[in-house]
């Protein structure tokens, strides 16, 4: 473990938050995404 | 082989279907490989390990300035050539937008406490990028709220020009009301500025790695929209038989 | 032309407080800071020229919706996009008839809403010639945000989140101009930019909000 030093809480508070963002921002697009191709897809097979 | 080929959606899902899982592996790779590298960065004598945040603050504001940028780009394209594709490109790259201006504001507060003692400073730097977070939700909100695509797109994209506009001279205009403890640019070229070199090529890699990743989300989000779009003609064209 | 901004003008008065209601509602903000902040001259003086200029902010956003709504409803909107006169022009006659209604009548009361914050009477001069340059550029600013959604339902909120934002540059040199008269300061500069800002905006924001009323009359 590399040492952080006193500012320990705000590099992995920081860290920590913007890859959560990222990380909510990536599975909201491939969740729309998936979606997106399921709806498309029975609708095609349908109509 | 121009860019308004792309005007056709089939093309364009055809090509971003080949192209992204490319761009995807890119993304993944400078993204993850900068980001360790960066905190594996040895301390800075005045900063400490704070300055660890610079590889995710400095990529994060460039892409939100730039995604901007693209946005407005995108919407001049829709407003002349009535290029279908690029109206729903501005649309699905103002949520990463968002999301880059709210991770260049939340570590830049992170950054802020321990080196200026606060959290929030009016500074120039950070309230003009508070305004562009503004921007970025009222450009998000006018697209949820109109029905017809069309109009959105074009109304959306007559807001992107006059929110530049304004975004612009508001930059200009913080600096009037008050000046800022945020340091100039951390990537000058005037060499006595510049950061070490420890420094400066795992940010490269980073800032190529954000970008990269911008784009895989940009066209993913796309063709969800451009499939959501042909889900709505094909359901309208169900209703009318 | 004339005769739009005088059927608009008559329909304001017939509304009942066209003019009154922008300066009550500016009346009630100035009277209830000093409760949020406490009655001393030392606290409310430097806040003043803020609160003056906020107040004109607000007092405009709330009178808005209603440069195109009506109109749009009973489709006299459409008689003027068809009519001969350019639709830029009848955009830019009504952010006009707007201003007359709302932004004139509190040029005229900010002088006495001042005293009653303490601005000091060196800094009026400053605080008069500062909306008075300023509040076009809202008007218009106000009736681009109109165009845009003139055709929504829930309308009125987005309009405040769109419009705000293209406030700011105007609110900044507005409020330095009120500072820099309070302390006796150079109000040039802020004069000149607040004056640029209004008159790019009253060229350029006519085509962009009747861009936008087109797109909402398809």
């Amino acid at each position: 473990m590399i040492e952080l030093g006193k500012y320990a809480g705000a590099v992995l508070g920081a860290y920590g938050l913007s890859l959560a963002l990222l990380g909510g921002l990536i599975w909201q697009t491939l969740a729309a995404n998936a979606r997106a191709r399921r709806d498309l897809e029975r609708q095609e097979k349908h109509g | 082989m121009s860019i308004w080929e792309y005007a056709n959606p089939v093309k364009f899902m055809r090509t971003s279907g080949a192209i992204l899982p490319w761009v995807v592996a890119g993304a993944a790779v400078c993204t993850v490989t900068g980001l360790t590298w960066g905190f594996l960065t040895p301390e800075d004598y005045r900063q400490g390990s704070t300055v660890k945040i610079v590889f995710l603050h400095v990529p994060a504001a460039m892409m939100a300035i730039n995604i901007w940028v693209m946005m407005l780009v995108a919407s001049l394209i829709w407003l002349i050539r009535r290029h279908h594709v690029s109206a729903l490109a501005a649309k699905a790259a103002a949520p990463i937008g968002a999301v880059m201006t709210v991770i260049g504001l939340i570590t830049g507060a992170v950054w802020g406490q321990p080196m200026w003692g606060t959290w929030w400073e009016w500074d120039p730097r950070l309230t003009s990028f508070l305004i562009l977070l503004l921007f970025y939700i009222g450009y998000m909100a006018l697209w949820s709220a109109v029905e017809d695509p069309d109009s959105a797109a074009d109304l959306t994209g007559v807001l992107c020009l006059v929110g530049s506009v304004f975004a612009l001279l508001s930059r200009y205009a913080v600096f009037f009301w008050n000046q800022g403890l945020h340091q100039g640019a951390s990537l000058s070229v005037q060499s006595g500025e510049r950061m070490s070199a420890v420094y400066r090529y795992p940010l490269y890699l980073t800032m190529l790695g954000f970008g990269l990743l911008f784009l895989s989300l940009l066209l993913i989000r796309t063709r969800t929209e451009i499939r959501k779009r042909r889900l709505a003609a094909l359901q309208a064209r169900e209703m009318r038989t | 032309m004339i005769a739009l901004l005088r059927r608009d003008l008559r329909l304001a008065i017939r509304a009942g407080g066209g003019f009154g209601l922008g300066v009550a509602f500016f009346l009630i903000l100035c009277a209830l800071v000093p409760f949020g902040v406490g009655p001393d001259t030392a606290a409310l003086q430097p806040i003043a020229p803020g609160i003056l200029w906020l107040g004109a902010l607000l007092a405009c956003l709330l009178s808005l919706d209603r440069i195109f709504a009506l109109d749009h409803e009973d489709g006299s909107l459409d008689l003027l996009a068809t009519s001969p006169l350019p639709l830029e022009g009848a955009v830019a006659i009504k952010a006009l008839a707007h201003w007359i209604t709302t932004g004139l009548p509190l040029i005229v009361a900010a002088p006495l809403f001042g005293i009653l914050l303490h601005l000091p009477g060196a800094a009026v001069p400053a605080l008069l010639a500062s909306l008075l340059l300023g509040t076009p550029a809202l008007s218009m600013l106000g009736a681009f945000g109109a165009a845009v959604t003139v055709g929504l339902r829930r309308g009125g909120l987005l309009l405040s989140l769109l419009v705000l934002p293209l406030y700011i540059p105007t609110l900044i040199f507005g409020t330095e101009m009120i500072r820099r008269g309070q302390e006796g300061g150079d109000t040039g500069t802020p004069l000149l930019f607040l004056a640029g800002i209004t008159a790019g905006v009253l060229a350029v924001i006519p085509f962009a909000a009747a861009a936008a009323l087109r797109v909402n009359l398809r």
